[in-house]
């Protein structure tokens, strides 16, 4: 029984509201551990009883955590709506993985939805920490503090020449996975990001989409992550991703203001036609709206567009999605109806007060 | 309506092309569709991680005997065998890593381009790791010490090794 919706609304995470350092171009900082409980099969293999003892395994080990952990919830999938869990996904709290296979799944979400561990999800324990802005090393202290604390209650699966024991060879090691969100219009309209994209590729680093693995390219937004997981440490993983973050956002504010010196009227025209488009417009597709937002983020961070805050933008992102709107509306909505609450949501969000 | 190409079977397939602004429409059944190739019904699985890691594992063709070997393989603590792994390119549970740890080390390579894990020893789980690393550190620096011939710190260092192996030898019983 769907128990945990009640009162629900989409609200807003932490990665969401604050800007962050280098934050123009840096939307959100991402580190997530994979750790697995020794001598349990993984949870695919798992039998329902196995998963089970994993759960309450884990939720108790949350109780006697409580004073360090804080302001936490232990929500298990079952009881969490089909709806309630794809706005998880759409604010990257949970994976797809978990929406698809809820079954003796569960998630513990600090108050702030500034950290989350996945339990059952690929690996036993997946935990996440995700901070606004460029802000690698503070959300692996965060993650590893989370780490240690769990270690010290649960038997990880932990081998001297492998590292932390995950159910995919390709996380093996520290487990660690981290990545930036960044938002690169300029480099797109000058041309370049493909140029930018494959060198960050030729550095072992992954490139995709908004939504991971196999999604395309929207918004001009794109995320970065380590690739290798074995043979480096944790910092220097960190260090490699947060030094080629850097890089990106040079590159990206260099053509910015190349597109200021030397088309600043053409800009300018582009960023508020987009802008006049989401403040007037009756109906609005979630890829049409992550493209007109794209514009008009890059026309407040150029200051060509006064009187909106950069952050509305970066919540509209997520609250736009359909599972956000749909909780939004406390309704299910089909197409059409999302294209039109969409549309008003966002003429709410950037028209005059 | 039938199928345009064989003409006997209903057509359930409508493709359209559009080719320099020329629009055209086929209407085909679904054999003939496939027969031209126009496009996939999912027949063939999607290419994902877990195919390139199989690639990967099958890279050099084991000798006949070494894939009986392989293929009896057996985890003895979730019941996947080798040949199983190969196929999903999953491992079963934390025991799996022991039981095919001998085929581990080339995959190892190939994916992340190291054998070797160099980060977090976790503080219960890596107890032993941790204290025979820092054994070895110190063994290092005794080494060094005694060669530029500062025995008085060597001595130091020297005592240090002896308690932490014996606190070692108690804590490991």
């Amino acid at each position: 029984m769907p128990n945990d919706d009640k009162g629900m609304r989409c609200g807003s995470s932490k990665w969401m509201e604050g800007k962050g350092p280098d934050g123009e171009i840096v939307l959100s900082s991402r580190v997530r551990l994979a750790r697995n409980i020794m001598g349990m099969p993984f949870p695919y293999l798992a039998s329902d009883s196995q998963t089970e003892t994993i759960n309450k395994q884990v939720e108790q080990v949350s109780i006697n955590l409580a004073d360090e952990l804080g302001d936490i919830k232990f929500l298990r999938m079952n009881n969490v709506s089909p709806l309630h869990r794809q706005v998880l996904v759409e604010k990257h709290l949970i994976s797809p993985l978990l929406v698809k296979e809820p079954h003796n799944s569960a998630v513990i979400l600090r108050n702030d939805q500034a950290v989350s561990v996945m339990v059952n999800e690929e690996d036993h324990l997946r935990i996440q920490c995700l901070l606004p802005g460029l802000q690698l090393e503070e959300a692996f202290a965060e993650a590893n503090r989370w780490d240690d604390l769990f270690e010290k209650e649960l038997d990880y699966a932990y081998d001297e020449q492998w590292g932390f024991l995950t159910v995919c060879p390709t996380n093996v090691g520290t487990g660690l996975r981290a990545s930036v969100m960044v938002h690169l219009p300029a480099l797109t309209l000058t041309k370049q990001i493909n140029r930018v994209l494959s060198a960050i590729a030729q550095v072992g680093l992954a490139v995709r989409g908004l939504y991971g693995e196999g999604s395309e390219i929207i918004g001009n937004l794109v995320q970065i992550s380590n690739q290798v997981t074995l043979g480096q440490s944790e910092n220097e993983i960190i260090r490699n991703l947060y030094g080629v973050t850097r890089q990106i956002v040079e590159q990206e504010s260099s053509a910015r203001q190349v597109l200021l010196n030397e088309g600043r009227d053409r800009l300018s025209d582009r960023v508020n036609r987009a802008f006049g488009v989401l403040t007037h417009a009756r109906l609005m597709s979630s890829q049409e709206a992550l493209q007109l937002l794209s514009d008009v983020r890059l026309g407040i961070d150029s200051g060509l567009i006064g009187d909106v805050s950069g952050n509305v933008l970066k919540e509209l992102m997520v609250l736009l999605r359909p599972a956000c709107l749909q909780m939004e509306a406390g309704r299910e909505l089909d197409g059409m109806e999302r294209d039109r609450e969409r549309a008003c949501l966002i003429r709410k969000s950037l028209g005059p007060k | 309506m039938l199928c345009q190409a064989c003409q006997k079977n209903p057509a359930t397939v409508h493709l359209t092309h559009i080719i320099n602004y020329e629009q055209s429409v086929q209407h085909l059944c679904e054999q003939c569709a496939r027969e031209k190739g126009e496009f996939d019904f999912g027949a063939s699985p999607p290419f994902s991680i877990q195919n390139l890691l199989t690639g990967l594992m099958n890279m050099e063709a084991p000798l006949k005997e070494q894939l009986v070997y392989q293929d009896k393989l057996q985890c003895e603590g979730c019941g996947l065998t080798y040949a199983q792994f190969g196929q999903i390119g999953r491992f079963g549970c934390s025991e799996c890593y022991t039981v095919f740890s001998n085929r581990l080390l080339p995959l190892m390579r190939r994916i992340h381009g190291s054998a070797q894990h160099v980060g977090k020893i976790p503080a219960r789980a890596g107890g032993v790791v941790r204290l025979r690393r820092s054994i070895d550190e110190l063994r290092r620096q005794l080494k060094e010490l005694v060669s530029r011939e500062e025995f008085e710190e060597a001595a130091v260092i020297r005592d240090k090794i002896r308690s932490l192996e014996e606190g070692g030898e108690k804590g490991d019983a």
